[in-house]
């Protein structure tokens, strides 16, 4: 069977401009900077090339369901806007061979002074729908989207669930040869996130070719037999879905999991104490990637600077909407085992407190660690240790024997339960 | 997009370009759908509606009346001062408020440009049409004022369509390059109110253009509006404005030069809309 999209050699060049001070050029400073050097006053500002994509080659089959994982900045989005060809690549080029539909984020185009009904004709037109095609299916979308007694009311007045609802639906039932999916499936309550995920699979089976983008690993499992991933623009490996997700989450161990500064002058802190590094540790390696049934190990090191003080380290855990989890200092009363240095006077020099969380503790989600240290007299040190590091939480399908569809919840623990039988009756 | 199998679509380095024009046929329904939006939200957004549309030039031709005509005694072509402002101010209303809306609608579709494509030019395009119905209310309008001053046109208003074209390829020509200038340099939108502001006094619309002395009246049309307010006049009140047709003549090679002009450069920098908005 010939491939429905081909994709040769495909890059794509940003050119980074150093001298910009702000997001978008503005016309005074054009001139100022052009007027400066004419007068030689300053160099020519600095150009930087930076590919976002380069060397990019592989084909799709009709009806293939193809994944795409990688980093932030790794080149996925960049990817499926040049086949979607809202931006042009630099050089190659990719030859697709049907009608493509792109869901880079539903609910574009929606306006919120306009109807349910108005928008669902605009962003149907937006999404590439023909206006019949729009007719045939309204009712089915507005069946799916649950919205059918605010059909003329205007949307601003909608909540945000039947937003969301409403957009996914019109984007749900495009019908393009080709449907390429950004992370769709990150909005809504888990209810609809469910719908959604069976519509995908619906749609899958309906023989459409799927490029699907997600930094869900048992989305990408569930629904892509095939999965590229992406590496600084390039592809670090093409295959099955099942070893692309493994070998990403080991690699992912060697790059990321801790934070170092090596200076102890520029180091965040103060004269008292400096931070040295934070590490996420589990499965005997450091690692951002943890599996949910594993211990997670927190290992912050700091230098102190002032002899004799006594301090306590502590971290909190935020969830990916950035509300505290929980938060733990090893106060000795707080604390679940013993910590020999906590409020002892300590000499100068590094140390390292270790906190360590249960292994089924946490749901799979990603997660943001902040560090903060204090001393006796509870003056928290100017360490600047919000958000230094953070770590998503992998499935393994451990606690879903009986269960298998998503949990609800940022923290899955395993707790003791039991079941007495009180009074037999009869 | 229309048939189910259709021709291989080839994505490279500048093939935005080669298939330009066939886009834009098929997107021809979305031009419809964004026009209709701009429309409908426009007229859902202002409380008076449709009748502010209408209010905010008739004000602006009560007050010109009173002080150039009234006050200023300027002459009037012997036709009532109100009617010849009201012609004049037909072409300035569509132009000012066209530039408004197409040199802001980039911007103002930045969530579309960067999630979807589509051919750029359907945006600054789209947002005219608000302001073409806007004319065409006002046109009904002054017919009912000539009608009441007993000034009904003659057959020259066959020839508004002319005149109304000259107008809105001005106002997109200008119109491209603003748009596609307000995207690359955030500070130029501070250009097109002022530019509105003074063009209503420099443009003949508060008085007759006949007022300017002949031998600087070809100097006068380097402003492309003289000749199509002008034009305006002359096919709306009887011919009894005259049309300068020197001036008329090169007003016309100002608006093709904007708009050509223009159009190039609104295509040579959309394939960067995407990256940079």
């Amino acid at each position: 069977m010939e491939p429905i999209i081909r994709v040769t050699d495909l890059g794509k060049k940003y050119i980074i401009r150093h001298s910009r001070r702000s997001r978008y050029e503005t016309l005074r400073d054009t001139l100022a900077s052009r007027a400066k050097r004419l007068l030689a006053m300053a160099d020519a500002p600095k150009r930087e090339e930076f590919w976002a994509l380069r060397d990019i080659s592989f084909e799709v089959r009709p009806g293939d369901k193809l994944g795409i994982i990688g980093r932030n900045g790794a080149g996925k989005t960049t990817l499926l806007k040049i086949l979607s060809r809202i931006t042009e690549p630099s050089e190659g080029r990719a030859e697709i061979c049907g009608r493509v539909a792109s869901l880079l984020e539903v609910g574009t185009g929606f306006h919120p002074e306009l109807t349910g009904r108005e928008n669902i004709f605009l962003n149907g037109a937006i999404l590439g729908m023909r206006h019949r095609e729009i007719v045939r299916k309204f009712d089915e979308i507005v069946a799916f989207a649950e919205v059918e007694q605010f059909l003329d009311t205007p949307v601003k007045r909608y909540s945000s669930g039947m937003y969301v609802r409403l957009a996914f639906a019109v984007a749900a039932h495009l019908e393009p040869e080709i449907l390429l999916i950004d992370e769709v499936l990150a909005v809504g309550d888990a209810e609809f996130q469910k719908k959604c995920l069976g519509k995908m699979g619906e749609v899958a089976g309906q023989g459409r070719t799927i490029l699907f983008v997600s930094h869900n690993m048992g989305a990408i499992a569930n629904l892509c037999p095939r999965t590229i991933w992406l590496e600084k623009g390039e592809i670090a490996f093409a295959g099955s879905s099942h070893e692309a997700i493994t070998k990403y989450i080991a690699r992912g161990a060697e790059a990321q999991g801790e934070a170092i500064w090596t200076d102890v002058e520029t180091a965040p802190g103060n004269e008292n104490v400096r931070l040295k590094a934070v590490r996420i540790k589990s499965a005997g390696g450091v690692t951002a990637d943890v599996l949910i049934d594993r211990e997670i190990e927190i290992e912050i090191d700091y230098w102190n600077l002032k002899p004799g003080q006594s301090l306590y380290t502590g971290v909190q855990v935020r969830d990916k909407l950035n509300s505290i989890v929980f938060v733990s200092v090893n106060w000795p009363s707080a604390n679940l085992s013993r910590d020999e240095w906590a409020g002892k006077p300590l000499p100068k020099g590094l140390f390292r407190s270790t906190c360590r969380i249960p292994a089924n503790f946490f749901n799979n989600e990603s997660f943001s660690i902040d560090v903060g240290i204090t001393n006796a007299r509870d003056e928290w040190q100017d360490i600047n240790g919000n958000g230094v590091i953070s770590f998503v939480v992998h499935e393994t399908g451990e606690m879903k024997k009986e269960y298998a569809k998503g949990w609800a919840g940022v923290i899955r623990p395993k707790l003791a339960w039991s079941t007495n039988l009180l009074n037999e009756d009869g | 997009m229309s048939s189910p199998k259709e021709s291989l679509l080839v994505i490279e380095a500048g093939s935005g370009r080669r298939q330009f024009l066939k886009d834009l046929w098929e997107y021809r329904e979305l031009f419809l759908f964004l026009s209709w939006r701009d429309i409908l939200v426009r007229y859902k957004q202002a409380v008076l509606g449709v009748l502010w549309s209408v209010l905010r030039p008739l004000l602006t031709i009560v007050i010109f009346t009173l002080v150039f005509g009234r006050l200023a005694k300027l002459p009037s072509q012997g036709v009532p001062y109100a009617i010849l402002v009201f012609a004049a101010m037909l072409p300035w209303q569509l132009f000012a408020s066209s530039l408004s809306e197409s040199s802001n609608s980039l911007l103002g579709n930045a969530n579309l440009i960067s999630k979807i494509y589509f051919p750029r030019l359907i945006i600054p395009v789209s947002s005219i049409m608000a302001s073409l119905l806007d004319f065409l209310i006002s046109l009904a309008l002054l017919l009912g004022l000539t009608a009441w001053y007993h000034c009904l046109p003659d057959g020259r208003i066959l020839f508004v369509p002319i005149f109304l074209l000259l107008a809105l390829l001005l106002a997109l020509g200008c119109g491209f390059w603003f748009s596609a200038l307000n995207v690359k340099y955030r500070d130029f939108r501070y250009i097109v109110p002022f530019i509105v502001q003074f063009g209503l006094y420099i443009s003949p619309v508060g008085f007759s253009s006949g007022i300017i002395p002949g031998r600087w009246r070809l100097l006068y049309s380097l402003n492309p509006l003289a000749g199509i307010i002008d034009g305006f006049r002359w096919s709306l009140l009887r011919g009894r404005a005259e049309v300068y047709w020197p001036g008329f003549w090169l007003s016309l090679l100002l608006v093709l030069l904007i708009f050509v002009s223009g159009l190039i450069y609104f295509r040579r920098t959309e394939r960067y809309f995407a990256d940079i908005i």
